[in-house]
């Protein structure tokens, strides 16, 4: 990904600015109308002010700024729930400004951000040091989890009623699960007087052994320990339960295999208040990937068979998988540079989340504004952030970019200080011209 | 020979619970609480009814102000009163509750009191025994003298419990003051709220005839009356809430949360009560609105009659026995 950044001026006069030539795609309101000079989009400030095919049929407003989109597509900047930052803590493997360099060249305007750093988010001034830290940088917005259980160890709660008034916007283990049910029942309960949303990692630790992939012909011939696809679906069955038991609100990160997408579907045919999302990597690779030992393709969940991959976009078709995280996990180097069963799991995605869910569109499974929507307007709603829409009055928050183009994945080509992408060498389409956030112009494409 | 004495309103020979008691019962127990209130206020505070009788205080869980309350209310009624405090960890309970149970009716006392930390316990003694059994709260059970004086405590200063909305804020899960009020209050017509987290509130309690809330200011909203009930902290094994800290925050009882109360509501609590945990120093010491030294006095006035009324009860039937 190549382009170049305007850092955040606090101050600055934004202005009127008017978006001209562009497809206009709005995943919420079902809008995808092409604009020449005459239509668009209009910016006053952070805010749109204005929207639609005519709106400059008299010309753009005099002290505009014209932004000639040249037949791109305008949509909401995306909105990506699952992210680490690996600020505070790990910053060997990255930063709050790495993530939105990444994020903002990935079209990533809104980002949720895990708990799991050194020290977790689990008190008021955390919390309060990732937005402040996101707002300085001025590059995507960054909302944090707050830790539902005291360092992280799924026994005692944090203080979810108060960290929930300080900012936190749902609260999770990170990459674990609540595995104890007491616990999770409570905490359902508990979180349920405050309409709280709590976010599990659904895998029976029990079952994982430790350095494993999907349990398999594969892991049998590499010699490598098997994660057995019923550590999801173990979780997924007893959680249902206890949301039923408790009228809590429950969302499932990244779902991997296709009993869990069953077992979900059928909960929300029940009513149950229950959620999900799945990863990019769940619906583009299979275990397949892993070949000879690629440590960028050992992730947690681990890649599962290709019966569970199409089952996942089954299931993001039929909706009952909400959204599509990017799941972006950066690490170092050295913790990807070892034998496979001592490396580290997960896969940066903040670059890869736009090109690789628009394989969805581009194979012809869903349409392009579902596509969208599925990291845009769903997951700002299942999360109640204030973005994900193209709408009067709302944030400025852009992505002008182009579906069609064609690129090559490259891990030394990211922007991201991490480079473990499990998708690298891949080829995709979908290119990110423009992310504007607040009205600012925050990253723009060059052609290398 | 004495003509048989007149079956009273409250018939039964135990109090065990409030729940299942009829209007008339209860009004009953008030009625006569209300006449010992007067003479408790007065310098010679004792008559001679239950002279010669004999009642057993029996607490195999700790208490200072329910114990107190009943042995100063028997010794006002001229009873011979003895303490037993039985220690509940040293020994297999079921065992012992039975064996102590016939032991202590074998020296024929008239009333027995008893404390228990496991629900229905109280009730399991009072098959066992010959004579009257109160229960001064058995577990998470029942505590019917402690919702009888909350009664009385609110009859005497609103002059009904018909129609009042009444809040009770707190441990449900865990309380059995909780569980005798809200029998109480609702058989007497109160609007009865309860409030608290969702983890405090005990499963099917809207089928209590209550309303259920998980914010104060939603609960407390026009209420004449707010009940606030002990945080019960060594019944507190894991995750009801996360902190004190948190619980203050959001369900302790403060001048902002009762500021959307009726501006004359009473506050009232069960003691002892932890201070910056469920309710404001500030509000718990602020007598314009805290009854919660009247609770107290109210508590022996309760007793007196329940220990009145028993005693006839036994005497009627022991007469009815021999006749």
């Amino acid at each position: 990904m190549t382009g170049y950044w305007t850092a955040a001026q606090p101050d600055e006069a934004l202005g009127l600015k008017a978006y001209t030539n562009v497809r206009l795609l709005d995943p919420k309101s079902k809008l995808d109308i092409v604009c020449d000079s005459t239509g668009g989009l209009l910016t006053d400030g952070k805010r749109i002010s204005n929207i639609g095919p005519n709106i400059f049929k008299n010309g753009i407003p005099k002290n505009a700024e014209e932004i000639d989109g040249e037949g791109f597509c305008l949509s909401p900047g995306l909105v990506d729930i699952r992210v680490q930052v690996r600020e505070p803590g790990y910053e060997h493997k990255g930063t709050i400004e790495s993530a939105g360099r990444a994020a903002t060249a990935g079209g990533v305007t809104t980002m949720a951000c895990l708990p799991n750093t050194k020290p977790i988010i689990a008190d008021m001034s955390q919390v309060e040091f990732v937005a402040r830290r996101a707002r300085k940088i001025g590059l995507s917005k960054i909302y944090p989890y707050a830790a539902l259980t005291k360092d992280l160890k799924g026994e005692e709660l944090t203080e979810i009623g108060i960290l929930a008034e300080a900012g936190a916007i749902a609260f999770t283990d990170g990459d674990r699960a609540i595995a104890n049910a007491q616990v999770l029942r409570r905490a359902l309960s508990y979180a349920r007087t405050f309409n709280l949303l709590i976010v599990q990692h659904p895998e029976e630790p029990s079952l994982v052994p430790p350095g494993g992939m999907n349990a398999s012909e594969t892991a049998t011939r590499l010699g490598l320990p098997g994660i057995p696809r019923e550590a999801e679906i173990i979780i997924v069955e007893r959680d249902l339960r206890l949301v039923e038991m408790t009228g809590g609100k429950l969302h499932f990160a990244h779902i991997s295999t296709g009993e869990a997408v069953d077992v979900i579907r059928k909960g929300k045919a029940r009513g149950l208040n229950i959620t999900c999302d799945t990863a990019p990597p769940y619906f583009a690779l299979n275990d397949q990937s892993i070949g000879n030992y690629r440590t960028f393709a050992k992730l947690s969940p681990p890649l599962r068979s290709e019966d569970d991959r199409k089952a996942i976009i089954a299931g993001l078709k039929d909706g009952t998988i909400d959204a599509i995280a990017s799941d972006h996990t950066p690490q170092d180097a050295d913790s990807k540079r070892l034998p496979f069963t001592q490396a580290e799991s997960g896969g940066v995605g903040l670059e890869t989340l736009l090109a690789v869910s628009l394989d969805l569109y581009h194979n012809g499974e869903m349409s392009l504004l579902d596509t969208l929507g599925k990291i845009t307007h769903v997951p700002a709603v299942l999360f109640n952030l204030p973005a994900g829409t193209l709408a009067k009055d709302a944030a400025a928050d852009l992505m002008l970019f182009d579906p069609e183009r064609g690129w090559q994945v490259k891990d030394t080509d990211l922007v991201s200080k991490a480079k473990n992408t499990p998708f690298d060498l891949r080829l995709v389409q979908g290119v990110v011209m423009r992310t504007v956030i607040d009205g600012r112009t925050v990253f723009q494409h060059e052609e290398a | 020979m004495a003509s048989s004495p007149k079956i009273l309103a409250y018939p039964h020979r135990h109090l065990l619970g409030i729940e299942g008691l009829s209007v008339d019962e209860i009004s009953c127990i008030l009625d006569k609480s209300d006449q010992y209130v007067a003479q408790n206020r007065r310098a010679d505070k004792k008559v001679d009814l239950l002279h010669g009788r004999t009642i057993i205080n029996l607490f195999f869980e700790d208490s200072t102000r329910t114990r107190t309350s009943f042995e100063l209310a028997a010794k006002r009624l001229s009873a011979d009163v003895i303490n037993m405090s039985v220690d509940t960890s040293s020994v297999n309970k079921g065992e012992t509750l039975i064996d102590t149970a016939s032991t202590l009716n074998a020296m024929h006392p008239e009333v027995l009191v008893v404390r228990a930390g496991l629900s229905g316990a109280v009730q399991l003694l009072a098959e066992k025994v010959n004579c009257a059994v109160i229960n001064a709260g058995d577990g998470s059970h029942e505590h019917p003298t402690q919702a009888l004086l909350d009664a009385l405590t609110i009859k005497r200063r609103r002059g009904t419990l018909q129609g009042l909305k009444i809040a009770i804020c707190g441990d449900i899960l865990h309380s059995r003051v909780a569980r005798s009020n809200i029998y109480l209050l609702v058989t007497m017509g109160a609007q009865v709220r309860l409030v608290a987290p969702m983890t405090l509130i005990p499963s099917g309690a809207k089928n209590l005839g209550v309303k259920i809330f998980h914010n104060m200011k939603e609960g407390l909203n026009g209420c004449d009356i707010v009940m606030m009930l002990r945080l019960q902290n060594e019944r507190m094994h894991g995750n009801f809430f996360p902190s004190i800290r948190e619980y203050f925050h959001f369900f302790g009882l403060d001048y902002e949360k009762l500021s959307v109360a009726k501006p004359d509501a009473l506050i009232m609590h069960p003691g002892p009560a932890n201070r910056g945990v469920e309710i404001d120093s500030e509000v718990a010491d602020d007598y314009s609105r805290s009854v919660i030294r009247e609770q107290v006095e109210m508590g022996v006035a309760v007793r007196m009659a329940c220990l009145d009324i028993l005693s006839r009860n036994l005497q009627r039937e022991l007469m009815e026995a021999k006749a």
